[in-house]
C-alpha cells in the first residue's frame, strides 16, 4: 500500500499546493472580465477594467505598490550583501546570526505595530528624548507613519526581509566555496567587502535569486503591513483590493478582480524588470571586477552595513519591547518615557478573548504544519527511494505560490468557494494556509534531508532493516533537529497569515493575526500590545522547542548534536 | 404563521422554519443551544467587552452561545448576506445578527435581506421609549420592526482642556480655532461612519435650514445644498492634523491621538465615551465634552437579523436581552460603555429605575439637559453621496 502510494505523493503535494492558486486565479480572471453569476453579471465585458481605470486613486495606488515593493527589496539586499561580505565569521556577525530565528519568526504584523509605536512622532523614540533633547512637550505634526511615499511601510518590510535574505544568504554560502574565494582575493590584496562582492556574491546571488523574487512579490502585494504602516489617501493597490472585496455592492468584486489581475501583472512585470536589471548589474559588475579596484571604502561600507543591519534588528526587538510596555500600561501621555502606572488590567480584559484566538491559531498552525510535514517527508523519501530528483523547473513550481501575489488569487478563491457553496470555516482556511506553509517547510527540510549520509542507511539495510525501518528508526530520528526546525518555520508562517484567514474564513475564523490587524483600526495600543505579544509568542515558542528538544534527547549522543 | 408550523411538522427539511416572534416561550425554547454569530464592529475594546458580557448572560439565562464576529466595517456583513443570497444559501448563513443602522439598514431592508418584523413583539419592547427617542425611524427610514434598538447615540466633541479650555459653539468656531492651531484637529477618514458623521454634522450646522436633508438627495439639489460643506472643508483641510494627508482610521484611533498629545479635539458619537476612556487609561483626565450651540446629530443603534439566519430565535433572545433594564443600565454605566439608553424611565419598575438613577454620569459626560437638542439624521442618500465625494476630493489624490 505504502510503496504504491509513495511515488504519487509528489503529485498530490503539487496539487494541494498549486490547486488553490490556479483555481483562485481562475476565480479572479472571470469576474475581472465581467463574469460573476452570483452577482447577476454575465460576461465577458470590459466594464470592470474600465471602472478600475476610472478610479482616481489608481495611479498613486499603483505607484505605491511598485515603489514600496522594489524599494524594500533593493534596500534589504543592499544591507544584507555588504553585511555578510564585511562580517561573516566575526563575533558581531555570530551575535546577529543568533538573533536570526527569533527575528524571522516575529509575524509581520507584530513587527509593523512595534515599528509604528517606535517611530511615530509620539512614539517611543520621541518620548525617550523629549522634552530633554528636543524641547517637544507635544509631538511634532510630522507625517512619519502612513506617509504618502510609503517610507514607513518600506521600513516595516525591510526590517522583516533583512533576516530572511540573510538566512538565505548564509545557507547559500556553504555551497559557494566562499572561504577559499575570500582567502584568494585577500591574498591578492582585495579588501574584505570588495573581495567578497567580486568573487562570492555572483555565486550567492544565483542561489538566492528565487528568495529575492519572493521578497519582491511579497513586498509589492502585502496587506497587513500596509494597513498598519502604509498611507491611506489612497492606500497601496493590494489594500484597495481587499477594501473593494468587502464593499456591500457585489459589483465592486468585479472591480476588485480587475485590480487583482492588475496586481498580478504588476508583480510579473516587476519580476521581468528585475531580471533585466540583474543583467545590467552583472555587466556593470564585470566591468567593476575587471577594473581591479581593491576597495578603498571597504571599511566605511562594512561599518554602515553593520549599523543598518543592527538598527533593523533593534527596530524589531525594541518594537516588541514597546508592545510589551503598552500591554501593561496605565495612562501613558506624551512625552513620558514610561507609563504612569503598570497594570495587569489590559491582560485581564483582553486575555480571555486573546486566548481563544490563540487556541484557534494554534489548532490551524499545528494541523497545517503536520500535513505539510507528512507531504514533504513523503516527497523527499519518494525522491530518495525512486530517484525522482527535483529539477530546477520543479523548484520554480515550489516557489510559485510565493511568487503569485496573495491578493491576485485569494479573492478569486473566496468567490469560487462561495459559488460552489463550500461552507466557510476552519477547513478551507487550513487548505489556504497549506499553500503557503508547504513551500517553506519543504525548502527548510529538503537540504538537510538530502544531505543525510546515505551510508548510514546502507549499514542499517545490511543489518536487516526494511526501507520503512530505515526511515522510521534511523533517518527521521537523526533528522530530528531539522524536522523540528521545519515545523517551527511552518507554524510561524501559518501564524503570520492574514489575508488567507480573513478572506477564506469569512470572518468566522479569528486568529491572533486577524484580530490584531482588526484592532489596528481602533488604535487601542494596549489591546494591540497584548495580541501582538501573543502572536509573537505563538510563532517563537516552536523555535525554542526546536532548539531545546534535540538538546535534551541527545544529551548523551554527542555526535548527533550538530546533525 | 400557523401554516408555517404545520409545514415544519411535515417537512423535516424545513425544520428551520422560524418561530413566531410573538410566541415568546416557543422562541426561548427553540433558542436553547443555538449559537448566534453577532457581526458587530470590533474596533472598540469597551464595546467588545460589553458584547462578551452579553454573551455570558444569555448563555446563563437562555443557553444561547453568542459569538462576536468583529468587523472593521459593517458593510462587510451586508456583503456577506447578499453573497449568500446569490449563492442560494437561504437557510443557515454565516451571520445571525448585525449591529446596524443608517445606510446599511436601508440597503438590507430594500433588498429583503432581513428577518422580521420581530422587534415590537419582543417582551422588552414594552419598556422602550417609543415617543421620546427615534427608535421607529432609522436615518428617516421607517424601521417597521425589522431591527431592535439597543443604544442611543448623540454627537459630542471631546476636547483636552489642557490645550483647548473652552467649548466651541459651532462649526465656524471650530474652523477658526483649527486655523489658529494648525495640526491639532482631525476626524476619522470617511467612509468610516464617525468620519461621515462629522461631515453630516458640519453640513447640518452650516446650513441655515437643514430641512432638505430629511428628503432623499436629488441631482437637482445635491450640489447646491452641499456647497457650504465643501467650502468649509477646503478651508479646514490644510489646518488639519498632518495637513489632511493622513487621517485616523476610526473614532478610537482619534482618542489615542488625544492621549498622545497629537490633537486636542475629536468627534464622538457616544456622550459617555470620554469618561469610559478616562477610566480605561485611554484618555487623560483633563478631557471633557461639549455639544454645539445649535444641537448635534443623534440616532439609535439597532440589531437586525438576516433573513437566512439559522438561529433567528437565539438572535431574538439576544435582541430582547439587549433591551432589558439590566443590559441597558450596564451599557449606560460610563465605566462600562456610557451609551444612552433606549428605555422609557417611566415604564420601568422602581427597582430598575433605581439602577439607572444610581449611575454616576462621570466627569466628562454631559447630563441629558446639557446634551440639549438632538438634530435628525439626514436621509442615508446624503451620507452615501457625501462620502463618495469626500473620497474623490480628499481621499485619493492628495
Amino acid at each position: 500500500m505504502k510503496t504504491r502510494f509513495l511515488p504519487i505523493l509528489p503529485l498530490v503535494t503539487l496539487a494541494v499546493m498549486l490547486g488553490p492558486v490556479l483555481a483562485g486565479l481562475w476565480g479572479t480572471v472571470l469576474p475581472a472580465f465581467g463574469h460573476l453569476p452570483a452577482a447577476g453579471e454575465v460576461g465577458p465585458s470590459l466594464a470592470p477594467v474600465q471602472a478600475l481605470f476610472d478610479w482616481p486613486g489608481l495611479p498613486r495606488a499603483v505607484a505605491l505598490s511598485v515603489m514600496t515593493g522594489i524599494g524594500a527589496t533593493v534596500i534589504a539586499l543592499v544591507i544584507v550583501a555588504p553585511l555578510t561580505a564585511g562580517w561573516s565569521g566575526t563575533r558581531s556577525f555570530r551575535a546577529l546570526e543568533r538573533a536570526l530565528s527569533p527575528l524571522l519568526s516575529v509575524p509581520h504584523a507584530a513587527a509593523a505595530f512595534g515599528l509604528a509605536f517606535l517611530i511615530a512622532p509620539s512614539g517611543w523614540v520621541a518620548r525617550l528624548v523629549s522634552p530633554g533633547l528636543t524641547g517637544w512637550d507635544r509631538p511634532p505634526d510630522l507625517l512619519i507613519v502612513q506617509d504618502q511615499w510609503g517610507l514607513a511601510m518600506m521600513a516595516g518590510l525591510v526590517v522583516k526581509e533583512v533576516p530572511f535574505l540573510l538566512l538565505m544568504t548564509l545557507s547559500a554560502l556553504g555551497q559557494t566555496d566562499a572561504i577559499r574565494a575570500q582567502a584568494v582575493s585577500a591574498a591578492l590584496g582585495y579588501g574584505r567587502v570588495t573581495g567578497w562582492l567580486k568573487t562570492v556574491f555572483p555565486r550567492v546571488y544565483a542561489q538566492i535569486r528565487l528568495p529575492v523574487y519572493v521578497v519582491l512579490a511579497y513586498a509589492m502585494s502585502v496587506v497587513d503591513v500596509a494597513v498598519i504602516l502604509g498611507p491611506n489617501t489612497p492606500p497601496p493597490l493590494s489594500v484597495q483590493i481587499v477594501k473593494w472585496m468587502s464593499e456591500p455592492d457585489l459589483a465592486m468584486r468585479l472591480q476588485a478582480a480587475a485590480a487583482a489581475l492588475l496586481q498580478l501583472a504588476l508583480v510579473l512585470a516587476a519580476l521581468v524588470v528585475w531580471r533585466l536589471g540583474e543583467g545590467i548589474v552583472a555587466r556593470l559588475g564585470k566591468r567593476w571586477i575587471a577594473s581591479g579596484g581593491r576597495g578603498r571604502v571597504d571599511r566605511p561600507v562594512a561599518m554602515a552595513a553593520l549599523a543598518l543591519g543592527t538598527t533593523s534588528a533593534l527596530a524589531v526587538l525594541l518594537g516588541l519591547a514597546v508592545l510589551a510596555v503598552w500591554s501593561f500600561a496605565g495612562f501613558w501621555g506624551f512625552p513620558d518615557a514610561l507609563p504612569d502606572t503598570a497594570t495587569l488590567k489590559n491582560w485581564m480584559r483582553h486575555g480571555p478573548s486573546a486566548l481563544s484566538a490563540f487556541t484557534e491559531t494554534a489548532l490551524i498552525a499545528l494541523t497545517v504544519t503536520l500535513i505539510a510535514l507528512v507531504l514533504t517527508l513523503g516527497c523527499l523519501e519518494a525522491e530518495y527511494r525512486h530517484n525522482l530528483r527535483v529539477s530546477q523547473r520543479g523548484m520554480w513550481l515550489l516557489y510559485l505560490p510565493l511568487l503569485i501575489p496573495q491578493t491576485a488569487f485569494l479573492p478569486g478563491l473566496q468567490s469560487l468557494l462561495l459559488s460552489v457553496g463550500a461552507d466557510v470555516g476552519i477547513w478551507p482556511v487550513m487548505a489556504a494556509h497549506l499553500v503557503f506553509v508547504l513551500p517553506y517547510v519543504f525548502l527548510s527540510l529538503a537540504d538537510p534531508f538530502r544531505a543525510w549520509d546515505a551510508r548510514v542507511g546502507t549499514v542499517a539495510t545490511a543489518l536487516g532493516a526494511s526501507p520503512d525501518g530505515v526511515l522510521w528508526r534511523v533517518r527521521l530520528p537523526m533528522l530530528l533537529r531539522p524536522i523540528l526546525t521545519a515545523t517551527a518555520v511552518g507554524i510561524a508562517v501559518s501564524v503570520g497569515q492574514y489575508l488567507p484567514t480573513l478572506l477564506i474564513g469569512g470572518g468566522r475564523v479569528s486568529t491572533l493575526t486577524t484580530e490584531a490587524v482588526a484592532l489596528a483600526s481602533g488604535g487601542d495600543r494596549r489591546a494591540i500590545g497584548v495580541y501582538g505579544l501573543l502572536q509573537t509568542g505563538a510563532a517563537l515558542l516552536p523555535f525554542a522547542i526546536a532548539l531545546a528538544v534535540p538538546a535534551l534527547m541527545w544529551r548523551n549522543r554527542k555526535g548527533l548534536r550538530h546533525a | 404563521m400557523k401554516h408555517l408550523a404545520y409545514l415544519a411538522a411535515f417537512l423535516p427539511t424545513m425544520a428551520l422554519a422560524q418561530t413566531d416572534p410573538a410566541d415568546w416561550d416557543a422562541v426561548t425554547a427553540a433558542a436553547q443551544g443555538q449559537t448566534v454569530y453577532w457581526n458587530a464592529w470590533g474596533g472598540s475594546t469597551t464595546t467588545n467587552d460589553f458584547i462578551a458580557w452579553v454573551g455570558d448572560r444569555v448563555a446563563e439565562d437562555y443557553g444561547v452561545t453568542l459569538e462576536h464576529v468583529k468587523l472593521t466595517d459593517t458593510a462587510d456583513a451586508v456583503t456577506r448576506v447578499l453573497a449568500e443570497k446569490q449563492a442560494g444559501e437561504n437557510d443557515d448563513g454565516a451571520i445571525d445578527m448585525i449591529w446596524i443602522n443608517g445606510a446599511n439598514f436601508a440597503a438590507m431592508k430594500e433588498q429583503d435581506l432581513l428577518f422580521g418584523p420581530f422587534a415590537e413583539q419582543l417582551p422588552n419592547w414594552a419598556f422602550v421609549d417609543v415617543d421620546g427617542k427615534t427608535v421607529q425611524t432609522d436615518f428617516t427610514v421607517p424601521v417597521e420592526g425589522y431591527e431592535a434598538p439597543w443604544a442611543m447615540a448623540q454627537v459630542v466633541f471631546i476636547h483636552d482642556t489642557a490645550d483647548l479650555a473652552e467649548p466651541l459653539g459651532d462649526m465656524v468656531q471650530i474652523l477658526n480655532w483649527a486655523q489658529a492651531n494648525p495640526g491639532r484637529f482631525t476626524y476619522p477618514q470617511p467612509p468610516d461612519f464617525l468620519g461621515t458623521t462629522f461631515l453630516k454634522q458640519a453640513l447640518v450646522d452650516l446650513l441655515d435650514d437643514p430641512a432638505a436633508l430629511a428628503e432623499p438627495a436629488t441631482d437637482a439639489n445635491y450640489d447646491l445644498v452641499t456647497a457650504p460643506l465643501w467650502a468649509f472643508l477646503d478651508e479646514l483641510t490644510p489646518a488639519l492634523w498632518r495637513e489632511g494627508r493622513a487621517y485616523p482610521a476610526t473614532g478610537p484611533a482619534q482618542l489615542q491621538l488625544i492621549a498622545d498629545g497629537e490633537v486636542d479635539l475629536a468627534i464622538s458619537f457616544s456622550p459617555g465615551e470620554a469618561t469610559a476612556a478616562i477610566a480605561n487609561n485611554q484618555l487623560p483626565d483633563t478631557v471633557r465634552t461639549f455639544v454645539l450651540d445649535g444641537g448635534t446629530i443623534g440616532n439609535a443603534s439597532f440589531v437586525a437579523v438576516p433573513y437566512n439566519s439559522g438561529s433567528t430565535e437565539g438572535a431574538m433572545v439576544v435582541a430582547n436581552f439587549l433591551m432589558s433594564p439590566e443590559a441597558q443600565a450596564r451599557a449606560q454605566d460610563p465605566n462600562i460603555l456610557g451609551y444612552g439608553t433606549v428605555l422609557n424611565m417611566d415604564a420601568l419598575s422602581a427597582e430598575d429605575r433605581a439602577a439607572f438613577d444610581a449611575l454616576e454620569l462621570g466627569i466628562a459626560t454631559l447630563s441629558p439637559a446639557e446634551l440639549g437638542a438632538v438634530q435628525a439624521e439626514p436621509h442615508p442618500s446624503w451620507m452615501t453621496r457625501i462620502a463618495d465625494d469626500w473620497i474623490e476630493r480628499y481621499g485619493v489624490a492628495q
